[in-house]
């Protein structure tokens, strides 16, 4: 197991930033000022080989965003990613077809990413052709058993004839985990939607992502709504909030001791199963709900919520991210204060 | 005691499709008083919408009831004439915020309009009478008044929830049925929410009945708790049988709250239920939750446990509970 600290950086990100810019649309020829939506504004951060990484905060935090530059799929308006050491920023397209080989995105939707009319041999040949690895049909099916096994859809014989409707959501997620595997990636990009998906078959699919991860020595990149999840699942979590960075750290540490008051407020926000609290009115830390990324606040971008505001935190610079020793950090001036 | 607003008994709703009848609920029983919220947990597919909408006595198609009466105050509503039904029951006294209903508000018309259209269906009332009910019903779900001149989509997901559940809220119903309310949303905008139908519930003396599949969530709402699986209910008590100290009765609830993760406690390991729900057209003999279930042994599968008590106020339905 990696521990979060030891171990060689497989993949670094450095100052990266997507800035997206509206189309001249219908609005704008009345003379309304485009609006650049600052969907990641500069972050900057390191995953370990063999680690599993979450990526946390609320809706239009630019978490995806994060992910489609990291996969590559959408080009950054500033900064550099390096994989294994190397600018992977702009490389050309060939080189980034062997990249996206390397590193591969898991959809968590199981419902909607598969064809239907596919039996499952068919949708794990698929990136085989795709890729042209390799046209010898025993290597494939070597490859599928060995992928369907791995993912612990077992014996293997008895999936591959099935069509994607005849198995459960668990099974389609095992499916779709396989899809991935069967091309031997360093790294997985898992986003994870907010979803009606039961509790009981995402327990199962971390599991099996977990053992996985375990078996092959993979590297995860976890995008999530979820705290919960994300501590039980994670080496370490990084906390975005508009764009930014704003705590990232080993997860046990974020969780029971968040340095940033807007980790604070999301901790105190999730439900625990417990008795006792239907008559409580929880105390929220936080009012009101994140800005426009296209309007982001000056100075410290929290300050329009934060419980302790001060006038400096809006009038001089944003705080950059501060190391509080062993590799926790956050973006908050007043942390010492509000201990 | 207070009053006990709605009795369902042996209520069975099958949906008659081309492969078979779906007994989406079958043969469901409890009761809910004055002020109390009831949760109603489960896995997809166990019934927890189909419930919702059978109250509202306005199932599906091809969904139908099969037997057993719902009792609103006493009166059974299930052979009411459907125009009865519309004047004094449905909206008037029972109403249900829908599964995802923030996202299906109209995108062409503003949220004023859409109100309005709601009120007047049902009330016959001046318009400017009508707005300043609007305005009024705003503010107690922490809206400005100037919603009304937007359109859904200038608005976030939780404006948007606290539109529809003030819509919910507007013909004064003694009952208010939220289906997966906070799903879609973020943790603190969730937490938000909760906070205002606490409140809510106090203002207007409201009881709910509180739909989602998270069992975290239900602790912090549900004064009793309704677990379902395929179907039935598999075990009800109060927050505290549910999730106090001993733990739940049921080996289904057991297992689900192991699969829930929690935040403040490290835990190596989530467990899962192996398998899946089964299918309600033919569900498993015996114990419906025998082929999932740790505990079974020879009886449950040949015998369906009944919903017992097994102590008061706790029902279960689990040949282990009994013993
Ligand atoms: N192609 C685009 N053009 C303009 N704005 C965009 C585009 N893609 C994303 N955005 C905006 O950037 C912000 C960040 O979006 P992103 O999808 O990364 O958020 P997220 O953290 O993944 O949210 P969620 O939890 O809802 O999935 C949002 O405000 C979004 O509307
Ligand atoms: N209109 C319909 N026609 C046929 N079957 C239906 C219909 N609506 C629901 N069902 C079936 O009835 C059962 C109960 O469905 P219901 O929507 O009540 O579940 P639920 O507990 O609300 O699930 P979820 O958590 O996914 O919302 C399911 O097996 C479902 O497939
Ligand atoms: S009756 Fe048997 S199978 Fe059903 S829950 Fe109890 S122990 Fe398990
Ligand atoms: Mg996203
Ligand atoms: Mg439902």
């Amino acid at each position: 197991m990696s521990n979060g600290i030891d171990g060689d950086v497989i993949l670094r990100v450095d100052d990266l930033k997507k800035h997206f810019t509206p189309h001249q649309g219908f609005l704008q020829s009345f003379g309304k000022v485009r609006k650049v939506v600052r969907a990641v504004d500069g972050i900057s951060f390191e995953i370990r080989r063999g680690e599993i990484f979450g990526l946390i905060g609320e809706s239009g935090s630019g978490k995806t965003t994060t992910g489609k530059l990291v996969m590559k799929l959408i080009d950054a308006t500033s900064g550099r990613i390096l994989f294994n050491g190397r600018d992977v920023t702009s490389i050309g397209h060939e080189e980034t077809k062997e990249y996206r080989r390397q590193v591969q995105m898991i959809f968590q939707d199981p419902y909607a990413s598969m064809n239907p009319r596919f039996k499952i041999r068919d949708v794990l040949e698929e990136p085989l052709e795709i890729h042209r690895i390799t046209a010898d049909r025993k290597e494939r099916e070597t490859r599928i058993v060995r992928a369907l096994t791995e993912v612990k859809l077992t014996p293997p014989e008895d999936f591959m004839g099935r069509f994607p409707h005849m198995l459960s959501g668990g099974q389609r997620q095992r499916v779709a985990t396989a899809r991935t595997l069967i091309l031997n990636p360093a790294m997985l990009v898992a986003d994870e939607p907010v979803s009606m998906i039961d509790l009981s078959t995402r327990a199962e699919i971390l599991h099996m992502m977990k053992d996985v991860q375990r078996d092959l020595g993979l590297t995860y990149l976890y995008i999530t709504h979820d705290l919960s999840t994300a501590r039980y699942f994670t080496d370490r979590i990084a906390v975005m909030y508009l764009g930014r960075i704003v705590e990232m750290g080993k997860a046990d540490d974020i969780i029971d001791h968040p340095a940033h008051p807007y980790t604070r407020a999301l901790i105190e926000a999730v439900p625990e199963p417990a008795t006792g609290k239907v008559d409580v009115v929880k105390e929220l830390p936080i009012s009101g709900e994140i800005p426009s990324p296209s309007n982001i606040p000056a100075g410290c971008r929290f300050h329009t919520r934060c419980p302790y505001m001060k006038p400096e935190c809006k009038e001089e610079a944003e705080p950059e991210l501060m190391d509080l020793g062993s590799g926790h950090y956050h973006a908050c001036r007043r942390w010492k204060e509000i201990g | 005691m207070s009053e006990t607003v709605l009795q369902v008994k042996n209520l069975k709703l099958y949906y008659h499709t081309s492969k078979g009848a779906v007994k989406a609920l079958d043969d469901v029983s409890f009761d809910l008083k004055a002020g109390e919220t009831l949760g109603l947990v489960g896995e997809s597919g166990c019934g927890k919408t189909t419930m919702g909408t059978g109250l509202l006595r306005m199932p599906t198609p091809p969904g139908r009831f099969e037997g057993g009466q719902i009792l609103v105050e006493g009166r059974d509503i299930l052979p009411l004439p459907e125009k009865e039904i519309r004047k004094d029951f449905r909206w008037e006294k029972v109403s249900m915020v829908f599964q995802g209903a923030m996202n299906c508000l109209t995108p062409v018309y503003t949220i004023g309009k859409q109100m309005m259209e709601t009120l007047q269906e049902h009330r016959s009332m001046e318009k400017a009478e009508a707005q300043e009910l609007i305005k009024e019903y705003l503010s107690y779900v922490g809206l400005p008044a100037d919603v009304t001149s937007r359109y859904p989509h200038e608005l976030s997901g939780g404006m948007k929830q606290r539109v529809v559940i003030a819509t919910a809220l507007f013909l004064k119903p003694r009952l208010v049925i939220l289906d997966e309310p906070t799903t879609a949303l973020d943790v603190i905008v969730q937490a938000q929410i909760i906070n205002l139908l606490k409140k809510l519930k106090k203002t207007f003396d409201l009881s709910f009945i509180f739909i989602t599949h998270d069992l975290a969530l239900e602790a912090e709402v549900s004064d009793r708790i309704c677990v379902m699986y395929a179907g039935k209910i598999a075990e009800l008590g109060t927050n505290e049988q549910v999730y106090g100290g001993k733990g739940p009765a049921h080996p289904y609830t057991e297992r689900l709250l192991a699969a829930t993760p929690r935040l403040r406690r490290k835990v190596e390991s989530l467990s899962f239920i192996p398998g899946t729900p089964p299918d309600l057209i033919a569900p498993p003999s015996g114990c419906r939750f025998h082929p999932r279930c740790p505990r079974v042994y020879e009886r449950c599968r040949m015998e369906e446990p009944p919903v017992r008590e097994i102590e008061p106020g706790h029902l279960a339905a689990c040949w282990r509970c009994f013993e």
